[in-house]
């Protein structure tokens, strides 16, 4: 169910947008930013609020990467794969995080912290090899910094 | 040597406040436009200007404008967009003129949209440029604050509003008519064309999309004229680009250089050379899209007709580079199963072909690969060319592998002879 804190930023948006199916991904995106992912019940409240059906809605956000259909962890890593950091030792880097975490590509661990997840290109080929993890971008990436940078996010 | 783009972007790292940026002489041009200009003098500027799309097509900039409906009688509302949705990989230049000097961008786009009487401006933006989308909506708003934006602009008859529209992933939304879907709210997939989305673009009206390094040239064409912006060019298209290396060289980056500056100029002279211990073997010029070019290409200039006579393509400006510690086969293998994975699944050859040739590449890069597999590989290198497929995804994702197929020819052999590849 969404909340009505949720309902409310929804409704901002979708005021703010030329017409109410163009606020989706945004709406999409609030309901993600509060439990993490979005559930088939999320897409079915979701879509008459934007004017689409459940399958519209539901087509939208299976097309975008950075929305989730199932559950992730307390934190997402995206391991850019990509030309350049290929290049620079990205499968280096993800043979390193697979055995610290305990997980291949795809999946989250035990704890439920880490989920790990491939990226394309993230625009950072100069400081290749590169990753996210949540919303911060990590380059020049080597097997120790990649063990403190995992250290921060608890 | 004229850097006008990126002269004033700070080394530490923060972005130019609206105070700093009209320190510099930013907003100058926009007032020059009010003041001075009407919509048909900016589009006959930035035609004489030669300014060629830096996206990737290198389409005329004044020219696309020029087919957007004017006068009275044209539809309501027109669109302006920049297509800031940078994911062709190799590419990094418009993030580092994002998040350097926001300002120049939102300028650019301001004049554009009075050059083809837009009344409404979107910045479509990926998701993955936090630090970009945090400093342009600070920028708007400071936009907003100084009346350069909203109802009648200083004082004008033309009003103007500009959102921020972030993305959420999938490299098809830098095709201009799947972001225009995207922005629809709707699945990202290409549209037909005809209609032009000058003509029919967003929920039917008329929409120009322009790349945000071509953008942020406007202001400075504006302000100094077209016949300075020819002249700061080593060719015929005017102006600087925003050249990029990445791979194993000493100081991987992105540099403003004038247009037509050569491959020895950026790589040596700027990136450094190659890293010690490593040899150049070839040369992806303008991000993942395009073909391979050679060490004997070096003194090639970077332009789009030199780039196109060599064989490849000037793309996005920025260059992946192939050493020879990195297996050929690995990298284009690597590249396939991009263009795989981003392909929106709407035309059949780019959805099942690609996955297709990634499997392939696959077989031959673990020594499971015949000889047999090079002349299939090559057959559907056409067969996934231009004018078999909806959009230009799948023409740009054969590009590095036909020129593969060419140039490193005996590498594919060895994989398939040895069985293995030779580099691991």
């Amino acid at each position: 169910m969404l909340t009505e804190e949720e309902k409310k930023e929804i409704m901002t948006e979708i005021a703010q947008s030329e017409r109410p199916q163009a606020a989706c991904l945004e709406a999409l995106k609030i309901a993600q930013k509060y439990r993490g992912w979005v559930s088939d019940e999320g897409i079915r409240e979701l879509a008459p609020l934007l004017g689409m059906t459940p399958d519209e809605l539901d087509a939208v956000a299976t097309f975008y990467p950075f929305i989730f259909r199932r559950p992730v962890g307390r934190h997402v890593i995206y391991l850019c794969d990509t030309v350049s950091c290929w290049i620079m030792g990205y499968e280096t880097m993800l043979d390193h995080l697979t055995k610290r975490l305990r997980i291949t590509m795809g999946e989250t661990t035990a704890d439920g912290r880490f989920t790990l997840l491939p990226v394309s290109c993230i625009g950072a080929c100069d400081h290749a090899p590169a990753m996210m993890v949540d919303q911060e971008l990590h380059g020049d990436l080597t097997l120790e910094k990649i063990d403190s940078i995992l250290d921060h996010y608890k | 040597m004229e850097r006008p783009l990126t002269q004033h972007i700070k080394n530490n790292g923060q972005p130019l406040t609206i105070d700093e940026y009209q320190r510099t002489g930013g907003y100058q041009a926009l007032q020059k436009v009010f003041r001075d200009m009407n919509p048909g003098q900016v589009q006959e500027e930035v035609k004489a200007a030669n300014l060629r799309g830096r996206g990737g097509a290198g389409f005329p900039t004044g020219a696309k404008w020029s087919f957007v409906p004017m006068g009275e009688t044209a539809p309501r509302s027109k669109y302006i967009i920049s297509n800031s949705d940078e994911m062709e990989p190799g590419a990094f230049k418009d993030r580092l003129l994002m998040e350097g000097n926001p300002h120049q961008l939102i300028e650019g786009l301001i004049i554009s949209a009075y050059a083809v009487q837009a009344d409404r401006a979107y910045i479509f933006l990926r998701w993955e440029y936090l630090q970009s989308a945090r400093r342009l909506a600070a920028a708007i708003e400071e936009a907003y604050g100084k009346k350069y934006l909203g109802k009648k602009i200083l004082g004008t008859e033309y009003s103007l509003e500009m959102r921020l529209h972030t993305s959420a992933g999938r490299y098809i939304c830098g095709e201009e008519t799947a972001l225009l879907n995207a922005l629809e709210g709707k699945r990202g997939i290409p549209r037909s064309k005809p209609p032009f989305p000058q003509l029919s673009g967003l929920w039917g009206r008329p929409a120009v999309v322009n790349n945000a390094e071509t953008l942020c040239n406007i202001p400075h064409i504006i302000a100094k004229g077209a016949q300075w912006y020819r002249g700061i060019s080593r060719s015929a298209d005017g102006g600087t680009k925003i050249y990029g290396v990445s791979g194993r060289v000493n100081r991987p980056g992105a540099w403003e250089l004038p247009m037509g500056s050569t491959i020895r100029e950026i790589l040596e002279g700027h990136a450094g050379g190659m890293k010690n211990g490593y040899r150049l073997r070839g040369i992806i010029p303008g991000g993942a899209s395009t073909d391979f070019l050679l060490p004997d290409n070096m003194d090639m200039k970077m332009d789009y007709d030199s780039c196109q006579t060599a064989g490849s393509r000037l793309g996005t400006g920025t260059m992946i580079i192939l050493d020879d510690r990195t297996c050929p086969v690995g990298i284009v293998l690597n590249l396939m199963r991009f263009f795989a994975r981003e392909s929106c699944g709407w035309c059949t050859p780019c959805r099942e072909g690609l996955p297709w040739l990634a499997e392939m590449l696959h077989a031959i890069e673990t020594g499971k690969g015949s000889e047999e597999d090079l002349e299939i590989l090559s057959a559907q290198c056409r067969l996934l060319g231009p004018g078999h497929t909806f959009c230009a995804l799948a023409p740009g994702a054969v590009e590095p592998l036909q020129s593969a197929l060419k140039y490193f020819r005996d590498d594919f052999v060895r994989h398939i002879k040895e069985r293995k590849c030779p580099w691991r």
